[in-house]
């Protein structure tokens, strides 16, 4: 067992004028354990009224994404031993988006844009009585695309999305392009408005943040490369 | 603040969108969860959804009925399970034509896999069977219904926190809730109404489920007077992963992985010869628990191997792509080089609210109906897996029992309107004043003391081997918890996202239930599927064919029992 410091962010909006601030708590830990455990610890032994949001502690429900020691991650993927200090951290809410209370932020911003882009198969010819046939290639161009949680590591970390809150941001594009390659979908005419404009596939500067901050390794960045290839190259 | 749909679904799992998504092509539907509905538990099942459609070697619907049914230890209804493996092949289908992106066959069709307790003809050799995504099938489902409810328009409110519901003269008419986010009260008014509130393995220490899991609908359905059926079988998968309890896959064995004892053998060839790593999970987990009780264990201690190496870094990676990323980054365990350290975990809830085959809730249990009342998923109990559930049973339960709750609630309001009964003002009231009292108690007990005695406790007595004497000191401890728990005091006395408010919440439904779990165990006095009694190590046709029903009336449990309902399959010796 180590003993961790842990610098939490906190904010009530119930205490008046009080801003967000750093708060201090010396947790015992064992190296093996997650930043997620650090924060239950301090809420079920320290202080109850710490809020953050977490569910399946194994990284597929998407809910514990939080700045940790300044980059997006899991919370219950983020090994103590991995830190670069394992005696010290610093735990922030995901950037760019209001804070609610401590580690908690407003995501409908975010799930507004995912809205947007049309997350769904559209195919208007009747379906088969048995399944649509889809190649063993065609589904692998999907595959990765499918891993996505929705935890918002990525569109928060975004220099683009930072500058330009109305940029549809990397999590809205991978979803975009998990439907527009899908040999299933004939969707696309449907979408080139929203993704071929200032504030669609055209706003990513390939800087690569998303790839970095994306808890399923998705490479996103390709994915939205693959986007702006596809609107290009469309014949009109 | 009062808000009016037709129809509330609470809970935004399969089952919840799947019933949101029939039911709102013709009414106005809203879903209430107490997490955004891409986080509900569903999204972690990985293996696979069952339909014998055959894609890849001879199947048949029958051949899934007799494995479903044997696999419960022959306390599924037969008329129930029937519908299950009818509605499959369809329901499957209907899912990829919404565009989820199933792993294929060379040929483009859906992909298939073998599971434990799915064979071919009738129990000779397991069977190409799971419809499957890599290992991420549940997450897929999930995803493509919320976007299908995103493109049909269905309301969502979630972070809604639902403390209880309101009926009144067996109607069901809205229910009250804790806005977390708005930090208010919030009543629903509805004229039909789903429950698919999820399963309760958070009662557990070790359990795959997620801390959401703590079976809030089966707490408000005691408190409301209605009963649970069933809730002693627990199902505990064979492979958690050690110490975390976090799942790995049936569709790793289905894969060929093995699990392995400390002199490195296939030990399961002593307890299911003909199944071997794919016999049904209640035998599986019982031989591995034998195994780390008689000393088997790697090292000595509780735990087994499950190993994956045999089958390749290219198929590892293309089949088992999540379950590989965990065992790596959270237990720093490389799955292609080294055998994964499992335990058995706390995974599903066979029991649960008492519903006919169209998802109806059963005031007494029986054959009275709440009307406007429905259930489906994992907290509902058709009965489709009796005694033990066989692994990718359960998603196709969602998809087939949501649909077919959305789709009786169609005909429901057809037939009565949408007009609301009266909501219950007293109801209302007594709902918010049992929360204001639990943040605003002032006492010495903390709520993550008890939940953890609860769930370590539970875990010891109360887990794959059972016996008299552990239930009973089960039972004292329960009601030491329950009586501790009018002392607990909570930290938080705001209203914005008081988390430490919802997990006393959710700690009462947990204390709620427990009691049954143990008195309804303690009561059968037999072996049969999940529940293994060590002082009744036999099955007994003759006393226990029979479901548990348990009512909460003035404080005290109540307990009554209703037939099985058989139908082509008679109950016989259970070998694999």
């Amino acid at each position: 067992m180590i003993k961790v410091n842990v610098r939490v962010s906190r904010f009530n909006p119930e205490e008046g004028n009080v801003k967000p601030h750093f708060e201090e708590f010396t947790v015992e830990a064992d190296p093996t354990e997650k930043v997620l455990d650090l924060l239950h610890k301090i809420k079920w032994e320290q202080d109850g009224t710490l809020a953050f949001r977490r569910s399946c502690a194994h990284g597929i429900c998407g809910s514990c994404a939080m700045k940790i020691d300044g980059r997006n991650m899991l919370a219950c993927e983020s090994l103590i031993s991995n830190l670069k200090d394992p005696t010290r951290v610093t735990v922030e809410p995901l950037q760019s988006l209001p804070v609610l209370k401590d580690l908690v932020v407003d995501m409908d911003d975010f799930f507004k844009k995912y809205e947007i882009v049309k997350p769904y198969l559209i195919n208007k010819t009747p379906p088969p009585t048995k399944e649509r046939y889809q190649s063993v290639e065609d589904r692998e161009l999907i595959d990765e695309s499918t891993k996505c949680i929705q935890c918002a590591a990525c569109t928060t970390s975004c220099p683009s999305n930072w500058k330009n809150p109305q940029f549809l941001g990397p999590a809205a594009l991978l979803k975009s392009y998990r439907y527009c390659f899908d040999s299933r979908d004939e969707g696309m005419d449907e979408r080139i408005r929203i993704l071929d404009n200032g504030d669609g596939v055209w706003r990513c500067h390939t800087i690569f943040n998303c790839v970095e901050a994306c808890p399923k390794d998705i490479n996103i960045t390709w994915h939205i490369s693959e986007l702006k290839k596809k609107l290009v190259s469309r014949e009109y | 603040m009062i808000i009016k749909h037709d129809v509330v679904i609470v809970g935004a799992g399969l089952a919840g969108l799947r019933a949101a998504l029939e039911a709102s092509r013709y009414y106005d539907v809203a879903v209430v969860s107490k997490v955004f509905p891409t986080r509900s538990h569903s999204g972690a099942a990985q293996g696979g959804i069952a339909a014998a459609m055959g894609n890849v070697e001879e199947d048949h619907i029958d051949w899934h009925f007799f494995d479903t049914v044997k696999g419960s230890d022959y306390l599924a209804d037969q008329n129930a399970a029937e519908v299950l493996v009818n509605d499959a092949i369809p329901a499957v289908y209907e899912l990829e034509h919404m565009g989820v992106p199933f792993s294929r066959t060379p040929e483009g069709k859906i992909n298939q896999r073998k599971f434990g307790g799915h064979t071919r003809n009738y129990g000779e050799a397991p069977v190409l069977r799971a419809c499957f995504a890599a290992d991420r099938t549940g997450h897929v489902l999930l995803h493509t219904l919320y976007d299908q409810c995103v493109k049909n328009n269905v309301r969502f409110y979630s972070e809604f926190f639902v403390t209880d519901i309101l009926i009144k003269e067996n109607i069901i008419r809205g229910l009250v809730a804790y806005d977390m986010i708005g930090g208010e009260f919030t009543t629903f008014h509805c004229k039909a109404m789903v429950f698919a509130t999820g399963g309760y393995g958070r009662t557990y220490k070790i359990t795959s489920n997620a801390h959401a899991n703590t079976g809030d609908g089966l707490g408000i359905l005691l408190r409301a007077g209605l009963p649970l059926e069933d809730m002693e079988f627990v199902q505990f998968h064979p492979t958690g992963l050690y110490r975390y309890g976090i799942l790995l896959t049936e569709g790793a064995r289905g894969e060929g992985a093995y699990l392995i004892n400390n002199e490195g053998k296939r030990f399961m060839e002593k307890y299911a010869p003909k199944l071997m790593e794919l016999a049904p999970r209640d035998m599986t987990s019982r031989s591995i628990q034998t195994e780390i009780n008689e000393g088997f264990g790697i090292n000595g201690e509780d735990y087994v191997y499950l190993d994956l190496r045999h089958l390749g870094e290219k198929k590892i990676n293309e089949r088992l792509p999540e379950i590989t990323g965990f065992c790596r980054k959270i237990a720093g365990v490389d799955p292609v080089k080294e055998p994964i350290p499992i335990q058995p975990t706390a995974h599903y809830s066979m029991g649960g609210i008492p519903v006919t085959i169209d998802s109806e809730v059963l005031a007494d249990g029986k054959s009275q109906k709440v009307e406007g009342f429905y259930a489906a998923g994992e907290c509902a109990c058709v009965s489709v897996h009796g005694a033990n559930r066989l692994g990718t049973n359960s998603q196709l339960e969602t998809v087939v029992f949501g649909r077919r709750a959305g789709k009786a609630i169609v005909e429901f309001l057809k037939e009565n309107g949408t007009e609301k009964a009266d909501l219950p003002e007293d109801q209302i009231k007594t709902s918010i004043d049992r929360v204001e009292g639990i943040k605003n108690n002032k006492g010495d007990e903390k709520v993550g003391v008890i939940r953890h005695e609860l769930q370590e406790t539970m875990m010891r007595k109360v887990g794959i081997f059972r016996d008299e004497q552990k239930l009973k000191e089960m039972l004292k401890k329960v009601r030491e918890l329950e009586e501790r728990a009018e002392h607990l005091q909570i930290d938080d006395k705001g209203m914005k996202f008081n988390t430490d408010l919802t997990e006393a919440l959710e700690l009462d439904n947990l204390l709620h239930f427990a009691e049954i779990i143990v008195s309804g165990a303690l009561n059968r006095q037999e072996s049969r599927g999940s529940q293994y009694r060590t002082d009744y190590p036999k099955r007994d046709d003759v006393n226990w064919l029979k479901h548990t029903l348990a009512f909460k009336k003035e404080g005290e449990f109540i307990f009554d029992y209703k037939p099985v309902v058989i139908t082509k399959f008679q109950p016989k010796e259970r070998k694999y």
